[in-house]
């Protein structure tokens, strides 16, 4: 690359990249639709890396075996449980709403871009780079293995502390102290590209709403994004402390958590539920989101008691602080605490409550069309129902004492985060799939993979609930014969493999149908809200003409006239509201700006894993680490700020 | 609801007996299910279920679950069948003129569906409440035992009533049964008693009480009670590392009488006198090989003197009186024995035990000894 004269007489380094289709045409995007394809594909692919995971653990659990373990001896196994969480959390379910949050936002709220195009980008890279940073690890030290929530002082001591199965102990502490800074710096990159994400959405929805687009007329998927994205931007800054610290005691013999120096493990305990609990929900809202969209428009009808989901939404992010310590029943809190945290916790299930019954509002007196995002959106309905209600059981703090560390929240955190989360997820992979690329997605085969996943699915982690009570706890690599768990074990395993053929079914009809599947044109499912106006797919700028919003379903009043509870009657195409079609007469074309592409945003997210790595090394090779992944950094935020978003 | 649709049109279209044949399908599936639990149930008993305590602690938590379980399952048989009628009822025919009424909410039901939850939940508060301060209140008469969970066995510690002195066991903790045990809990580390770097275990015998976790740094109090005599299996519920799933114990609850025949036994030195053959050698290279640096036998003498011991791994002083060893993973048996010792690490990962590289004529005559400490 040359240096190049702008037009403006600037000079730059790079030439401004051009490219408009290739490889550096997406590395340099800044278009948030391009920037939500690719969360998607980084995310889906390791969503099955993480499914990958999954089937190993439940093969695995097949069957009783002895101290060698069936298939892994317990090093390998507790990596691979550990990564299981993390990738399914970290670098599945958040960036799966990440992409869905980049697609639709600007597109649901009339808005051209996000308001940080470059930043947006930014978080992409950091995602990607955080997680090959993270997986980067099994090429050198292992993977990490004290499980996702890695309680200390575990995370000091080691799972091998005399160095018997590594074979020495020089060599059992350097590869243990490496597992860690993989687990601490790759989530704090992580952290990071959350970070910007969540700024970034929250200044797009409060300030680049369409003209007319009150809050109270914002779709609802965009309330639990903005939720979301509060949630986010609180709960990260506090697992990051706890992660700095581990690091300090990893790697520069700090004492935060070794209570032999007058730490706490149970320091740990809190910074790392305080996080997790409201991830629980960063987790959960987006999926919410999704059905809340979804619903309305299979069964004809608006929301139910829209105002009722908004402030249960914000009730839920609310309380989501205040139950942390649920995680933590059997730590030994004392009575008084774990009163008031069994409290909390019961009473979370209030607006969780009032988000089911709205759904169940909406699809009454509805008229249902039974298409496989449908089918998803009340599957999540119905299997996060279960969810709730364990969760309601979770909070009986007695009894809790025998749930936790069992199988039973194994089962628990699967019907909230794979029958919420997974489940809404999909209905909205289905639901949006015309929109981004302008062609249906196959019912048939979407029928066919919802069945098997639903059967598969509760085949899997109902039974969890019965060994879980029955005394079967979580994380171990191996149980003996005659406990009374094989056939359940045996069953779920069975059902894990169920899940892996209705995915592939699923990856099987995303290749066919982006390629022969039906055209769907603007608004296939005659949907409600805003993205269905514009093409499929929207052309970069969005819409040809910012829209003007007069209600809350605006796209379904423009279709149907007749406002409350009468029937509705359809507006004539090309009607007075209905400026969808004959937009680009109007408008559209020279007048309108669009930040250009951008190497920086990459540029400067490819400092951060060397940086890592140079904490994780010693001596000169630290040094010429950080100093080299400083410098990127640097010189990427340098290039950002000169250069204009758009020329 | 107010503003429904009219009743659907009876007849038997395409659609909806397609619903029904998979309403069909969905309970035919649902019967093999059941039949599956059945045999299922029947063809192994679960030996140590949250489900079926065997005392009075474990009892308690146990009637909270019995008070909120039938209500989660009459919300659940609420909700879904909500959902079922609601997906068959209104479901679309395709040849409706006009799209429903647009039914925005409806208040009443929004204050209704937000208090009765509300209600439901403050009545289970009620009893929850009252059994976390009723279970965490010291027993007034309890016996004492203390437990030092390490990676990865748990060790237990009496009060020899006779003496005051201390007796070690590990792997099988013997209580009396009719009265509270309170166990008071420590995590120790691998340099033996009292080092600070241990890791957070849980204990767990779900027939007797729900788990706590032992941490670090603190002593954690523990109460449970059996009714009846017998063996409670348990093991540590706190992911440790390793051999987390191999760190299993048992809880051996006798009648008051035979408790303190049992303590009596225990608190006995090994009887080391009259030792013969492979099993004075094996004495010989319990002190020799390293055995002795790890483990106790009390009784055992250094030049006449009463020994100090480090005791990093179980205490041996009765090890054959123990049903299962290494974490109650291996039964008590000279083959497992010796096959443990050529290399603890190998049949048991991360065990802190180490291939002491001992030939075989040594682990034969070690097993020799071990087996005479009854």
């Amino acid at each position: 690359m040359t240096a190049a004269a702008d037009p403006l007489g600037r000079r730059s380094i790079f030439a401004r990249p051009r490219a408009e289709t290739g490889i550096w045409s997406w590395v340099t995007t800044v278009d948030h639709k391009r920037i939500g394809i690719m969360y998607f594909l980084t995310a889906f692919t390791f969503f099955i890396v993480g499914g990958i995971e999954a089937l190993i653990i439940r093969a695995q659990l097949a069957r009783p075996a002895g101290p060698e373990g069936l298939i892994v001896g317990p090093d390998v196994y507790n990596q691979i449980f550990t990564m299981h969480a993390l990738t399914m959390i970290f670098l599945a379910l958040m960036p799966l709403g990440a992409a869905f949050f980049n697609y639709l936002l600007p597109l649901m709220i009339g808005a051209r871009d996000v308001a940080f195009p470059r930043l947006n980008a930014f978080s992409y890279w950091v995602y990607l780079f955080g997680g090959l940073f993270l997986y980067s690890s099994v090429f050198a030290s292992g993977m990490p293995d004290g499980g996702w929530f890695n309680y200390a002082p575990l995370s000091t001591v080691g799972a091998d502390p005399t160095g018997t199965a590594a074979g020495s102990l020089a060599a059992a502490e350097a590869s243990h102290a490496a597992r860690m800074l993989f687990y601490s710096l790759g989530l704090q990159i992580l952290g990071i590209a959350s970070l910007a994400s969540a700024a970034n959405f929250i200044v797009t929805i409060l300030n680049m709403r369409a003209p007319g687009m009150t809050l109270m007329r914002l779709p609802i998927f965009t309330w639990m994004v903005l939720i979301t994205s509060f949630l986010l931007l609180f709960a990260l800054p506090v697992i990051g402390v706890g992660l700095w610290q581990l690091m300090f005691d990893v790697r520069f013999g700090s004492q935060f958590f070794n209570p032999a120096a007058g730490g706490d493990p149970i320091l740990w305990q809190h910074m790392f539920w305080l996080f997790g609990h409201p991830e629980v929900y960063i987790l959960i809202l987006p999926a919410f989101g999704v059905v809340s969209e979804v619903i309305p428009t299979f069964a004809r009808k608006p929301l139910f008691g829209y105002a009722a989901m908004v402030f249960s939404g914000i009730a839920i992010g609310f309380m989501g602080w205040g139950v942390w310590a649920h995680h933590m029943f059997a730590a030994g809190l004392g009575p008084v605490a774990n009163s008031a945290f069994a409290l909390s916790t019961m009473f979370i299930a209030v607006p969780t409550g009032v988000k089911i019954f709205n759904w169940l509002g909406t699809l009454w007196g509805g008229h249902i069309r039974f298409t496989t995002p449908m089918l998803f959106a009340v599957g999540l309905v119905a299997m996060f129902t279960i969810g709730g209600l364990s969760g309601v059981t979770h909070s009986i703090v007695p009894h809790t004492l025998q749930q936790t560390d069992t199988y039973y929240v194994v089962a628990h955190l699967h019907y909230v985060l794979f029958g919420g989360s997974i489940f809404g997820l999909f209905a909205g992979m289905y639901y949006w799939f015309p929109k981004v690329t302008g062609r249906m997605m196959n019912d048939r085969l979407g029928k066919a993979h919802f069945w098997l996943q639903f059967v598969g699915f509760n085949l899997t982690f109902a039974p969890m609930h019965i060994v879980g009570l029955q005394g079967m706890p979580r994380r171990i690599y191996r149980y003996q014969a005659g406990m009374g768990w094989d056939f359940w074990n045996m069953v779920e395993t069975i059902g894990s493999f169920t899940i892996a053929l209705a995915v592939l079914i699923f990856i099987a009809n995303l290749i066919t149908s982006s390629r022969r599947g039906e055209v769907a044109g603007n608004d296939p499912w005659d949907a409600r809200t805003l993205e269905w106006t514009t093409t499929s797919p929207p052309p970069v700028h969005n819409f040809d003409e910012i829209p003007d919003v007069t209600a809350r379903d605006e796209l379904w009043h423009r279709k149907y006239a007749g406002p409350g509870t009468e029937p509705p009657v359809r507006v004539p195409a090309g009607g007075s509201q209905d400026h969808g079609e004959d937009a680009a007469e109007h408008h559209g074309g020279p007048g309108i700006h669009m930040p250009d592409p951008s190497y920086y945003p990459a540029l400067a997210a490819l400092g951060m894993p060397i940086a890592a790595y140079g904490v994780m090394t010693g001596g000169a090779a630290m040094v010429a680490l950080l100093g080299l992944g400083g410098l990127i950094i640097l010189a990427g935020l340098f290039g950002w700020v000169l250069e204009p978003s758009a020329e | 609801m107010r503003g429904s649709t009219p009743a659907p049109r009876p007849g038997s279209r395409p659609r909806a007996r397609r619903a029904a044949r998979s309403l069909a399908g969905w309970a035919l599936l649902a019967g093999i299910a059941l039949l599956a639990v059945g045999c299922g149930a029947l063809d192994e008993r679960p030996v140590q279920s949250a489900l079926d305590p065997a005392g009075p602690v474990a009892r308690a938590q146990d009637q909270l679950w019995n008070i909120v379980f039938p209500i989660a399952v009459g919300v659940f048989v609420l909700v879904q069948g909500a959902i079922i009628f609601a997906m068959i009822r209104y479901r679309s025919r395709g040849d409706e003129a006009t799209p429903p009424n647009q039914i925005e909410g409806n208040t009443r039901l929004e204050v209704l569906w937000t208090i009765i939850p509300a209600l439901i939940l403050a009545g289970i508060a009620v009893p929850t409440v009252r059994t976390i301060f009723v279970q965490a209140a010291a027993p007034e008469e309890a016996l004492e035992v203390r437990v030092i969970g390490k990676q990865y066995f748990w060790e237990f510690q009496y009060e020899d009533p006779a003496t005051g002195d201390t007796v070690h066991t590990a792997t099988e903790l013997h209580i009396p049964t009719g009265m509270p045990v309170l166990l008071s809990m420590e995590s120790h580390g691998i340099g033996g008693e009292g080092a600070a770097d241990g890791v957070i275990h849980s204990f767990w015998v779900p027939r007797l009480a729900g788990k706590q976790d032992v941490v670090p740094g603190h002593v954690r109090p523990l109460i449970i009670e059996a009714d009846e005599p017998g063996e409670y299996h348990g093991q540590c519920a706190e992911f440790c590392g390793l051999s987390h799933a191999n760190m299993l114990f048992t809880v051996v609850a006798h009648e008051p009488a035979d408790f303190d025949a049992w303590l009596t036994a225990e608190a006995e030195p090994a009887s080391a006198e009259g030792l013969e053959g492979l099993a004075a050698e094996g004495e010989r290279a319990f002190e020799t090989a390293g055995c002795i640096g790890c483990h106790a036998v009390r009784g055992e003498t250094s030049e006449g003197e009463p020994r100090e011991f480090l005791r990093i791994g179980p205490d041996l002083t009765h090890l054959m009186s123990r049903g299962t060893f290494a974490g109650g993973v291996f039964e008590t048996t000279p083959e497992n024995l010796a096959a443990w010792i050529a290399d603890p690490p190998g049949v048991k990962p991360g065990a802190q035990m180490p291939d002491l590289g001992l030939d075989e004529e040594t682990i034969d005559a070690l097993v020799a000894y071990l087996t005479t400490l009854k």
